[in-house]
């Protein structure tokens, strides 16, 4: 009786698509109820959006002065404008981890520990609802970018890489951020760990600096950094006048791989909260 | 299938040195309300914990509803609700979207997923608040909603870990009365662990007592009772296993963990 309610799949066609759907679906029911969350409370969506606008405003513009830190001929603001929005990228992505921390405190991460929906899903699911905020904040940022008169790229193709980049990039650091939210477990530790590790993301990069200014040590450390080659696809993609030191393919090869690679991390780690 | 819904064999959890476990064999019939009491840290969290999955065994296994919980987790998952300890409905959602997330969760066919989340609105009385945001339900309506969450796959099994903590009279009452109600409407099967004797007397057909991690005694209120002499009560039974210890009132996680409320979010 019972055994006949909890599966659906009765009424199946084919296994593998029954089971595809179904992780579509559990995955969605992750995202969505984070994006519920921030109908009922945009507030904290409206603050985030004061970060870049003051990197923006603020240090863009005494930045512009310094001669050397942008692009042979282009204006510096536009070559900050991309790693701006990687940056509130990261920012707001690398908050999943503490969230989850909540979660797992509050006792709202066993419901999902029980379910039936693979653990995969429910990290994909968190990575998707990261991407979601990574979306609104990136249509914040374009609009800034049109009010200072940064050349952007409306092409749709450009438009819906972006699109792509901003998925991967967002779900790539949440991920990451729910990894350390596995090892340390505690709140005022992740709390540590946020400071400490996304500093070193964010200015071991080319967000705001070019890698060819770098030292050779530090060149190292960029490229092993994913935040680069987000930044990296972003100015060629979203900029008129941009382009790729590293090659667009590649950055969305490096980024997808990463993003796999935490995602089959995660799944593994996530479980281990609950207990 | 046997018609025992859980088998447990020899289920084991060590902490380190600590045996919070202790080869705990039992089997629980389909359609009864099973209680499992015993002082804090006696191992009945822990216990639960390794039947929905949560913490795989150290040694020993179980079965639910026909499924391993070490080999076919999945499985099991699909087939138990679970009503932790802690709150597991999300404070900052309302009552409906708590409970199509979960209808989401556990595949609940996307045609039947409105109709599933209103009949169990209306079952457990939420209907007036379904679109109010839990954080401002009342501990009753939240612990309703929760029981309502974790039925909405309708379950062959729903462990319940201390579902009355904290309620005031009423409220645990209609909890009881919710328990009953599912188990006569869908056969659910219900392990439930609890401080409360009467709840352990009145509602169960049949308890365990868990002591230091052992299962110390397992029967019919009646049966344990009278083993100790005709004017015993449940109170005695406990006394009775657990000796004259005076309560550690558990780990100070524990006494975090049951004390917080959905206010401290905000």
């Amino acid at each position: 009786m019972s055994d006949r309610a909890a599966e659906p799949s009765t009424l199946a066609h084919n296994p593998l698509t029954e089971a595809v759907a179904g992780f579509v679906t559990q995955t969605w029911a992750v995202a969505d109820a984070e994006v519920w969350k921030l109908r009922h409370d945009p507030y904290e969506l409206l603050m985030r959006a004061a970060q870049p606008t003051l990197w923006l405003l603020l240090f863009g513009q005494v930045m512009s002065q310094v001669r050397g830190l942008g692009p042979p001929g282009g204006r510096y603001l536009d070559f900050l404008a991309p790693g701006i929005l990687a940056q509130s990228i990261l920012f707001s992505s690398i908050f999943y981890g503490i969230a989850t921390i909540w979660e797992r405190d509050l006792g709202i991460l066993h419901r999902y520990m029980v379910s039936p929906a693979p653990r995969s899903a429910l990290v994909l699911g968190k990575a998707i609802a990261a991407a979601i905020r990574g979306l609104v904040q990136a249509a914040f940022i374009y609009g800034l970018c049109i009010i200072l008169g940064i050349g952007i790229n409306f092409h749709p193709l450009n438009i819906a890489l972006v699109i792509a980049l901003i998925v991967l990039g967002s779900g790539l650091f949440a991920m990451f951020s729910l990894i350390i939210a596995c090892l340390v477990r505690t709140r005022e530790r992740f709390m540590g760990m946020g400071q400490v590790l996304t500093m070193p993301i964010f200015f071991a990069s080319n967000a705001i600096y070019p890698i060819a200014l770098m030292p050779d040590w530090l060149k190292v450390i960029s490229y092993l950094n994913p935040l680069t080659y987000e930044v990296d696809a972003l100015r060629a993609l979203m900029l008129s006048a941009g382009e790729s030191n590293i090659g667009i393919g590649r950055d969305f090869g490096v980024l997808a791989t990463v993003a796999l690679v935490f995602l089959s991390i995660a799944a593994r780690l996530y479980p281990r909260m609950a207990t | 299938m046997s018609d025992m819904i859980i088998e447990t064999r020899e289920l084991t959890q060590l902490f380190g040195s600590h045996i919070a476990c202790d080869h705990i064999s039992f089997s629980i019939e389909r359609g009864e309300i099973f209680g499992l009491i015993g002082p804090n840290g006696a191992g009945k969290s822990t216990l639960i914990k390794m039947l929905t999955t949560l913490l795989p065994p150290t040694s020993g296994t179980a079965k639910i509803a026909g499924y391993d919980i070490i080999a076919e987790a999945a499985k099991v998952r699909a087939h138990i609700g679970y009503v932790p300890q802690l709150l597991s409905a999300d404070g900052s959602l309302t009552g409906r979207e708590n409970l199509l997330l979960s209808a989401r969760l556990y595949l609940v066919p996307r045609r039947e997923r409105q109709a599933r989340v209103r009949a169990a609105l209306d079952m457990m009385g939420l209907t007036d608040s379904a679109d109010r945001i839990v954080q401002g339900y009342s501990g009753g309506m939240i612990r309703r909603l929760e029981i309502a969450q974790s039925m909405i796959h309708r379950p062959a099994v729903l462990f319940m870990d201390e579902p009355t903590e904290g309620l005031d009279p009423v409220a645990r009452h209609s909890v009881w009365d919710d328990m009953r109600r599912l188990r006569g409407e869908f056969g659910t099967t219900i392990l439930v662990t609890t401080h409360l004797m009467e709840e352990a007397d009145t509602l169960c057909e049949r308890v365990g007592v868990l002591h230091n991690g052992r299962l110390e005694e397992l029967g019919r209120p009646a049966e344990l009772k009278a083993q100790l002499g005709p004017n015993a009560t449940m109170d005695d039974v406990f006394a009775h296993v657990t000796g004259a210890e005076i309560d550690s009132g558990g780990s100070y996680r524990d006494v975090r963990q049951s004390r917080r409320t959905l206010h401290t979010r905000s």
